[in-house]
């Protein structure tokens, strides 16, 4: 089905053309929603934040991000239950605002990682993973030098116990504790994720296996009453 | 008025950086080095002339923005 999705631009953005293909491929009507804007358009189904290097990942990455007039309205309609995706530097902006718990830190090895994963979808109860089976293994890229997710043992924990976990890595790249790749909100409509499914959505990518992510958020729209305003 | 920020990583958290630090200290023959944390250092050039209403507003700062309290801690000095 058709449904409406917001693409947010930052300065140092730098996958959000690439986002916005994808959604569209995947039937999206979509709008790209610059950072300077206090209100998001009417009638989204989808926040989308995409990778990149918002403000030079100055002070930490994502958190300068974090603060724009644009991003309080996404928390807002993340409250109100709204569809928020975010992506490697997006992940780390959802952290940022503290949507999602524990932080990114400096990859393990120090070093910034460009490569393509294989991710097990850790758990198909959300409406970006609808997609997929629980323990679907898929290859996916990643390029990122703070990826390494951690939390404390009672966040972890709370994550485990809520089947909040998302995507692991088969093989953990960057430290991330229980090899954490994306992680979901409590309510389930935020999801946080280091790996780019928009970059495998093509046969020219090298891997399709990020269309499933797109597609299913198609699929749980004209399900479910997931709008959120 | 001058306020100077430190923001470290809490106990406890992993540095990496700082354990690449040590290690190169070591490699460097400085092997008394048991332990190094990376932090970073924030000044601030601050109008007006009250220090303690200065000292809670840069404390608000820190907590807003200026330190990731989920992993680091931070101190504050008014100079």
């Amino acid at each position: 089905m058709s449904f409406r999705a917001g693409v947010l631009v930052f300065p140092g953005s730098n996958c959000d053309r690439d986002l916005a293909v994808a959604l569209r491929q995947a039937g999206a009507d979509v709008t790209m929603v610059w950072h300077k804007d206090t209100d998001l358009p009417a009638g989204l189904d989808l926040v989308a934040i995409p990778g990149g290097f918002s403000f030079g990942d100055y002070l930490r990455c994502g958190a300068i991000a974090a603060r724009s007039p644009i991003t309080r309205s996404v928390v807002a309609f993340a409250n109100r239950g709204g569809l928020v995706l975010g992506i490697c530097n997006g992940f780390q902006v959802l952290i940022e605002t503290g949507l999602l718990p524990g932080a990114l830190m400096r990859n393990a090895g120090l070093k910034f990682i460009c490569a393509v994963e294989t991710l097990v979808v850790a758990t198909a109860d959300s409406p970006f993973t609808c997609g997929y089976a629980a323990g679907d293994r898929i290859r996916v890229p990643i390029a990122h030098h703070d990826g390494n997710y951690i939390a404390d043992d009672d966040t972890l924990a709370q994550l485990e116990g809520e089947n909040r976990i998302a995507f692991r890595y088969a093989e953990n790249p960057n430290g991330s504790r229980n090899s954490i790749a994306g992680i979901l909100s409590g309510n389930r409509r935020v999801l946080g994720m280091m790996p780019h499914p928009e970059r495998a959505v093509d046969a020219v990518h090298g891997g399709t296996d990020g269309v499933a992510l797109f597609g299913g958020i198609s699929l749980a729209l004209a399900e479910g009453a997931l709008q959120g305003g | 008025m001058k306020a100077v920020v430190h923001v470290t990583l809490r106990n406890g958290v992993l540095d990496p950086q700082g354990d690449a630090v040590r290690r190169s200290l070591g490699s460097l023959g400085f092997a008394e080095v048991e332990n190094v944390r990376v932090g970073k250092m924030i000044e601030l050039d601050l109008t007006g002339e009250d220090r303690a209403g200065a000292e809670v507003r840069v404390a608000q700062m820190c907590e807003k923005l200026l330190a990731n309290t989920v992993i680091e801690k931070y101190t504050v000095e008014i100079i």
